[in-house]
């Protein structure tokens, strides 16, 4: 499984007064099991992106290749591009509506024409892997959930139509920290154990920073910044233009070098921030 | 497709229609369709086109905008037009069957084709230029003498303002949420019209979840904002009558005067 992107344009409502450039000439790949991180500010092209990569937006110009099939010449079947590529929108938990958990995440492979039997054990599967116990949960009303478990189950509507790209619009927009924890543990738990291509777009530089492969910054339109994290993290001036920041750990690691310039670090997390400011110390101590 | 609706919607400007008081433009707007159908002949409906497009040229708002209004509303107009058509008795033109168009049902049938397209430009061009805002408090304005007789003016208008206000915030809710459903593979689309119908709760129950959540919340702010009600409350902008509203009443008396005499005009 890989994507390719290929100078995407996109348009909104053209020769007309709010005529506005949403995408321009945006190209890049993401070969298979990687995780993209996708940055930029509010209004930068990200969820217009996003919505272009699962067919449910047509570029103005441009194509994009999943696994090597064509998605944009008009011929693809949107059930199979939806089968392959998996969206979950920004705070997934208002598009819930069925009377029970388990129908609700069901709805997805119903729609996908699965029969009974597989359906229930896809439902129990994407239950189990958000980190749910199917079987407290399954006859419960998705409406009596706390906002973080029906973020879950939304998440693991998704995830039970067996999609082989997961793409996640600010997994933990609006979550207290101890739910924005576990749901980023377990994005990375359902990247590593269903082996797929992960994109996720995110405001918080520290989730990228511990997740990401590879990060797109996305800037009016068209990538800005393109690299490892280490690489696009490494250009502080060029993401502070852009109303972007660094990870917090990077930012005490740059404010003890200005003050220490015998310290080095290019650390990203806190645990590598840790690390570094362990052994300076222990080698200044000689 | 759901944003292509223009009806109700404002175009921002700062031509001489824009800057009139929202209560000339509503008290014009009422006359001009009771006008309409004062207008019996083709003399008098082409004063009314004219004066209608002068107003629009002078509200600089493009046609294009005008017209995609009415693309909305072309079945409730082709209908009428057929209706009257076939449904008119009086010298025969043509018949076939059971059908038979009529010499006064062609007439009819343009009139109120024509009366029912110059209707809605007409009253599209009073939001088209009038701020949602604007348009409800010149609406209370002008309810306000009936709140003696126990009208609740200053309600009606609020409710107004909130409905308006929230049709974009839904629409988006709307649109946000197909979308949603369509990534979980939900098809809109096809099959009969009970499987179409069903198709739609995916839709509504969220849309529901969320309007109550949306009425909810602006309860609370506006509550915490010490909102109970119209009494004694004032306004920062006071809504007055200006040079420009008297030249519209002249004008909207002349024209009175002359679509009038417009029924005599036998040519």
């Amino acid at each position: 499984m890989s994507i390719e992107v290929r100078n995407l344009n996109f348009i909104y409502s053209p020769g007309m007064p709010g005529e506005t450039v949403a995408l321009s000439d945006v190209s890049f790949d993401v070969p298979d099991g990687e995780v993209l991180g996708i940055i930029g500010h509010t209004g930068s092209g990200k969820s217009t992106l996003l919505q272009h990569l699962n067919g449910l937006m047509k570029p103005s110009s441009g194509e994009i290749y999943i696994d090597g099939q064509c998605i944009t010449d008009g011929k693809a079947k949107m059930t199979d591009i939806r089968r392959k590529v998996g969206l979950v929108f920004q705070y997934p938990e208002y598009q819930l509506f069925e009377e029970t958990v388990a129908r609700d995440v069901a709805f997805g492979p119903k729609n996908l024409g699965m029969d009974e039997a597989e359906i229930e054990e896809r439902v129990r599967g994407a239950i189990g892997l958000v980190g749910l116990d199917y079987e407290e949960i399954k006859d419960l009303s998705p409406f009596e959930l706390s906002g973080g478990m029906k973020r879950r189950v939304a998440i693991a509507g998704v995830i039970a139509m067996g999609p082989k790209i997961l793409i996640l619009d600010e997994p933990t927009a609006g979550l207290d920290p101890s739910a924005h924890r576990d749901i980023l543990a377990m994005v990375r738990r359902i990247h590593d154990e269903m082996g797929i291509i992960l994109i996720f777009v995110s405001h918080n530089m520290a989730d990228i920073a511990a997740l990401s492969d590879q990060v797109i910054v996305l800037s009016e339109g068209a990538i800005a910044l393109r690299g490892t994290p280490a690489e696009v993290f490494s250009q502080r001036e060029r993401l502070e233009t852009m109303r972007l920041g660094l990870p917090p750990a990077r930012e005490i690691v740059e404010l003890i070098k200005s003050k220490a310039p015998a310290f080095k670090s290019e650390a990203l997390t806190i645990d590598e921030a840790a690390e570094d400011i362990r052994s300076y110390m222990e080698e200044a101590r000689g | 497709m759901i944003r292509d609706i223009t009806l109700g919607q404002y175009y921002p400007g700062d031509s001489m229609v824009h800057r009139l008081d929202a209560r000339t433009k509503i008290i014009a707007t009422l006359l001009y369709i009771i006008e309409l159908f004062v207008v019996n002949n083709f003399w008098g409906f082409l004063i009314a086109a004219v004066a209608l497009f002068a107003v629009v040229a002078v509200s600089k708002v493009p046609l294009k905008f005008i017209f995609r209004g009415l693309t909305a509303v072309f079945l409730i107009i082709a209908f009428t037009f057929l209706l009257n058509l076939f449904m008119v008795d009086g010298r025969v033109l043509w018949h076939w069957k059971f059908l038979t168009i009529t010499y006064e049902g062609v007439s009819r049938a343009f009139f109120m084709a024509v009366r029912l397209v110059l209707l809605i430009i007409g009253s599209s061009i009073l939001t088209l230029t009038t701020k949602p805002i604007e348009l409800t408090d010149g609406l209370e304005k002008l309810l306000k003498p009936f709140s003696k007789i126990g009208l609740p003016s200053h309600e009606i208008a609020l409710m107004m303002t909130i409905a308006l206000r929230f049709i974009p915030t839904l629409m988006e809710e709307t649109d946000k949420i197909i979308k949603a459903q369509q990534a979980r593979g939900a098809d809109f689309e096809s099959g009969n019209i009970l499987q179409r119908a069903k198709s739609l709760i995916p839709i509504l129950v969220p849309l529901f979840v969320s309007s109550f959540r949306i009425a909810q919340d602006l309860a609370l702010a506006m509550e915490a904002r010490c909102y109970r009600g119209g009494d004694g409350r004032t306004r920062m902008n006071e809504i007055r009558f200006k040079k420009g509203d008297a030249a519209a009443a002249v004008l909207m008396a002349l024209f009175l005067a002359v679509i009038i005499a417009s029924r005599y005009i036998t040519l």
